[in-house]
């Protein structure tokens, strides 16, 4: 069974959005994504500074066996990004929602969030597609 | 049935068991029209007694002329147990090792591979080989707009002294990407990258400088210098090196102050029979930061259930099996037979024995230019240090003295005319190890000839 | 098999060991002065300090690792060897010592053409004799292997649009069940990949492909048989519709093993094709490569074939360069391709001949049928159940990972303690927990039998004892590997026990 936290919200590409009290934006990868890909080996998040698009491929996650995109859900320019997981790709899969947050941003619109998946809709959408 | 075991028993009852009437019937998915009417292009079956007749009369029209043919294939001694070993079974007809468990002798193998050619060019990590020369600098310009982290530049500065047919291979590979390959002149004098052509370029927004060394003149480039200006530009350094030369030349790990960033070459020198152009094999080395950039197969050490030690294929995420339209390179099967020779050949003949190699090669070019320089008609075209190769400029056309000197039993070396008709009857020639006196002392008298015929016509 | 790993090679090594008779004599006379005026010519700056590492050990030491090594792998002198996809057939020891002659080894790059028209000769024939069995107009025996040849078949496809002001065909198609190197050598042309989906039996959904073609169609890529295992039986239907958006037709040769001598590519409407002819014509894999990916195409692509390729002028025969060919896609390598395994190829076919050509694609069929009659009995779930196998099948062990939780991964494994190679493992990625087997024409029924009752066997222990496959390889050097740490804890290189860091 995959965790759903109901304090943020997500994309149908498996990221998380949680609105932070600044105004800024943090991003992850869901525990549905982190279960699917499996061990992660290696994570690469984007530098600070650069804008990125709504749907645009910023970030990528890789297992032994697989490699994926990670899609930045809404604009913004980016802040920070979890320089931890560098030596530490592991905490994605210990804590995707919390130590294993990949990047933040500066969103063009925060008004972008309601555009995206709540918690019921993405839950519904993962017993949809059989997980 | 050549190769084919089934006996007409087997044939029955297996169709029995399928419940199929005859061999043909399998084929009933197929659209009728489409069945072929036999293939009369085809000759008639040959038993290996007949094969072996004919092959060895096709072998002897090749003749074995006495050559001095370099220009990116170079022959060398190669250690009667290289080939021994590598063709046994386990090796020759072994697949990629994807089943670890039971691909232990390749994989590790490998490992050792990855260990000499990085340690050799000085650099920190080695894939398990690419294709040829040319292909390595064409998958190492890729990786080099790929791994610059500050430029988006799709620029690549391949001077002129890089061996053309692999700035010919860089473009077809490199070119439908967008890749754009923009030569720099060479000089005259030294027949090294002139440096004032490169300084003309400076402000420019380029992604990597490729420095040959030696050049394909057979010159030795001052590598420090170049690496340093082109750091300094904000370039990458793609280095394309030969194996034979780094047992006595600087490797381009040390090369200026940071080194360079991605090493390629042809590996056929390291005990890779000429062959007519090929089976070779590439080879790439770069830095451990650019390692998830780099093309081609990469084996790792790790652990078993047990804790004991294994080898395994790793980062293979970089993968067109994974990533599909996103992979690094579309390159799976690469050159592991080749790759597999080489590493003995390495074995074989350990720092020590390369090194003399190297030294035995660079002596008889020299040995061949002085040579062949007192023939009258005959000079260098370059001053400077060199491996060895040398140009020399001639004052009768260069195809003319060849084919006199091919009617003589003599490869005289290869003609520059089409690629550099600024030289006027220029010849790259080539000596290695395998090179005596008498074969130094026969080409020069053969020269002379030569020179004297085309004069006289 | 060895079981008994074999430390490395540079553990052997002993400073000032070597093995002296493979070095070069040192020199004397004239040689040894030319050495003194080379090495002063030659800079410090450019000269190396440090000592590679190399081993330094003796010639038996050398023979030893390497031959125990060799004894660490299956091979198909060794093992069946049922690798889907990959054709793991026979390579006959006459095809490697007839093209290690003396002369072909020593033979330069660069010779002169008359200096090769032996090797030449073979050359010309293999071109020929490959336009006779797919079908197609003319031949380039170029490319190094099969991504290089399908590199060429898409580089060429985009020229000839080019070359006829058609700049906007920029879209290759490729089916989902397709390998992997076909979108990633799409991307390498500089071209977009659209995925379209096969259907329930396997064929490519026409409907999809109606939709997905276009002004920007360049061309689709097929396997055929597809990588499903199944012949693609709407390939006119698929041909018509992409010659009619303006779209060319490529051939992935994977497969044509299946189809040798029954049905050929340039029949069934393709314009261009790549043959691996490490698979279908038995040149060896040696561990990975060297391959070849020799390229064949139709009357409209044949300008654009890479060069060099082999002419006939009268009795004579040469290699055509850019010169002749100027609008040919270029160069993929330094000389002129693998030449060495063209030649074993063309041993190959010669010793083959007209009759052994077509016996290749009906015992590679009836093997493949015989296996998959035999496994379906033994209770195994086929991905296909109402089609014919080409030269290989999907089994799927998806009900297995649901009810007993073993994996495709774990019979694969546990096959090894069999003395099996395992199958192909988790490709095509359309069928989950899929095993792709084929087990080429040159097995006997003997094999094939031993192969069904280690696989019953197997069977029978995903019930009785699921740990045996859990846990397997047992008979192996070493057991499963720890693939994560390999990824995570990179040691790409040997470095000394104390040294580590």
């Amino acid at each position: 069974m995959s965790h759903i936290p109901a304090d943020r919200r997500y994309a149908k590409s498996h990221e998380w959005v949680r609105l932070l009290p600044d105004g800024r934006v943090e991003i992850g990868i869901t525990d549905h994504a982190q279960q699917a890909l499996g061990d992660l080996v290696f994570v690469e998040v984007p530098e600070p500074g650069r804008v990125l698009g709504a749907g645009e491929a910023c970030a990528v996650v890789e297992s032994v066996k697989a490699a994926s995109d990670v899609y930045s859900p809404i604009a913004g320019t980016v802040l920070e990004n979890n320089a931890d997981l560098g030596g530490a790709p592991e905490l994605i899969n210990q804590d995707c929602y919390g130590k294993g947050w990949m990047m933040r941003l500066q969103p063009v619109s925060p008004d972008a969030l309601d555009a995206l998946l709540g918690p019921e809709a993405y839950a519904a959408q993962l017993a949809a597609e059989g997980g | 049935m050549a190769f084919i075991p089934h006996t007409e028993h087997d044939i029955r009852e297996m169709l029995a068991v399928i419940g199929a009437p005859s061999i043909d019937a399998l084929f009933d998915e197929i659209p009728a029209a489409l069945r072929v009417q036999g293939l009369e292009g085809i000759p008639e079956a040959m038993s290996e007694m007949a094969i072996a007749r004919l092959m060895s009369e096709r072998a002897r029209q090749d003749g074995r002329p006495l050559s001095f043919l370099g220009a990116g294939a170079y022959e060398h001694h190669i250690p009667s147990a290289v080939w021994a070993i590598t063709t046994r079974g386990e090796f020759y007809s072994a697949y990629t090792p994807y089943q670890a468990e039971a691909s232990q002798g390749t994989l590790q193998l490998i490992h050792e591979h990855q260990t000499m050619i990085s340690s050799l060019t000085g650099m920190e990590v080695a894939n398990a080989s690419l294709y040829d020369g040319g292909s390595a600098v064409a998958e190492a310009a890729l990786m080099a707009v790929r791994a610059h982290r500050k430029s988006k530049s799709l620029r690549i500065l391949v001077p002129s002294t890089v061996n053309p047919n692999y700035r010919r291979v860089a473009v077809s590979t490199a070119g439908n990407q967008g890749l754009r390959f923009e030569s720099v002149a060479y000089s005259r004098e030294t027949g090294c990258i002139d440096p004032l052509a490169l300084e003309a370029l400076r402000g420019e927004d380029l992604a990597a400088l490729v420095i040959q060394q030696p050049n394909f003149f057979g010159q030795l480039e001052d590598v420090d210098a170049l690496t340093d200006w082109a750091h300094s530009a904000g370039m990458l350094v793609i280095a394309v090196v030969n194996p034979t030369s780094l047992a006595m030349l600087k490797p381009p790990g040390e090369w200026g102050t940071k080194g360079a960033d991605i090493c390629v070459g042809e590996g056929q020198p390291l005990g890779v029979p000429l062959s007519s152009g090929g089976p070779y094999f590439g080879f790439m080395t770069t830095r451990l930061e650019y390692v998830r950039a780099m093309p081609g197969r990469i084996v790792g050490r790790t652990v078993d259930l047990e804790g004991k030690r294994g080898y395994t294929l790793t980062l293979q995420a970089r993968e067109q099996h994974i990533r599909r339209g996103k992979a690094t390179s579309n390159i799976c099967t690469n050159q592991g037979l080749l790759m597999t020779a080489a590493t003995i050949y390495m074995s074989l003949l350990g720092p020590a024995g390369l090194a003399k190699v190297a030294e035995s090669c660079m002596a008889r070019t020299q040995q061949l230019q002085s040579a062949l320089c007192r023939v009258r008609g005959v000079r260098a075209a370059f001053a400077g240090a060199r491996f060895h190769e040398s140009v020399l400029l001639l004052d009768r056309p260069a195809a003319a003295v060849l084919r006199s000197l091919e009617a003589q039993g003599i490869l005289g070396g290869v003609d520059l005319s089409a690629d550099y008709p600024e030289l006027g009857p220029a010849l790259l020639v080539c000596a290695t190890e395998t090179k005596t006196d008498d074969d130094i002392e026969r080409f020069a008298n053969a020269l002379g000839v030569a020179l004297q015929a085309a004069r006289a016509a | 098999m060895n079981q008994i790993l074999e430390k490395s090679i540079f553990e052997y090594s002993r400073e000032g060991r070597g093995a002296a008779a493979q070095q070069p004599p040192a020199l004397v006379g004239a040689g040894a002065a030319a050495a003194h005026e080379a090495q002063s010519a030659l800079p410090a700056a450019l000269r190396r300090r440090s000592k590679p590492l190399l081993p330094e050990v003796s010639e038996l030491d050398v023979v030893r690792h390497f031959t125990r090594l060799s004894q660490l792998n299956f091979s198909i002198d060794t093992n069946f060897y049922p690798l889907g996809s990959c054709t793991m057939k026979y390579n006959p020891k006459a095809c490697n010592q007839y093209a290690m002659l003396p002369e072909f080894l020593a033979r330069h790059p660069l010779a002169p053409d008359s200096q090769g028209q032996g090797f030449l000769s073979c050359m010309v024939e293999l071109q020929e004799m490959l336009e006779e069995v797919t079908g197609m107009k003319a031949v380039s025996l170029n490319p190094m292997a099969g991504a290089q040849g399908e590199f060429a078949g898409v580089a060429m496809i985009r020229a000839y649009h080019h070359a006829r002001g058609d700049l906007a065909r920029n879209e290759i198609i490729v089916p989902e069940a397709a390998h992997g190197t076909n979108p990633a050598t799409a991307t390498m042309c500089g071209c977009v990949v659209r995925e379209i989906p096969v259907d329930a039996e396997g064929d490519v959904d026409i409907a999809a492909l109606e939709k997905a073609v276009g002004p920007h169609t360049a061309g689709i890529m097929l396997t055929n048989p597809s990588t499903l295992g199944v012949f693609e039986r709407k390939i006119q239907e698929v041909a018509r519709i992409v010659h009619g958006a303006g779209g060319l037709l490529y051939y992935d040769g994977a497969n044509l093993n299946a189809i040798l001598g029954k049905v050929r590519p340039g029949d069934m409407g393709f314009d261009v094709i790549h043959m691996n002819l490490h698979k279908t014509f038995s040149t060896p894999h040696g561990g990975g490569g060297p391959g070849a990916g020799a390229v064949g195409v139709s009357a409209r692509l044949e300008p654009f074939l890479p060069v060099p390729v082999v002419g006939r002028e009268g009795e004579a025969y040469r290699w055509l360069t850019e010169v002749d060919r100027p609008q040919s896609i270029g160069r993929l390598s330094a000389f002129m391709g693998n030449a060495g395994v063209l030649l074993r190829a063309y041993i190959y076919m010669r010793m083959l001949g007209r009759s052994g050509m077509s016996q290749v694609g009906e015992f590679a069929t009836l093997n493949a049928n015989y296996l998959l009659a035999r496994l379906r009995a033994a209770g195994f779930d086929l991905a296909y159940p109402t089609r014919r196998a080409s030269h290989e099948f999907i089994i799927t062990l998806r009900r297995q990972a649901k009810e007993l939780n073993v994996t495709a991964m774990d019979v694969a494994k546990r096959l090894l303690d069999y003395g099996f190679h395992a199958p192909t493992t988790y490709f095509p990625l359309l069928v989950p927990e899929c095993l792709l087997i084929e087990p080429t024409e040159t097995e006997s029924r003997e094999t094939l039998d031993a192969f069904v009752e280690a696989m019953v066997a197997i069977l029978a222990e995903t019930e009785t004892d699921a740990a045996k496959l859990k846990g397997a390889p047992w008979t192996m050097p070493v057991r499963r590997l720890d693939d994560v740490r390999a990824a995570k804890q990179l040691e790409l290189t040997w470095k000394p026990v104390n040294s580590a860091a």
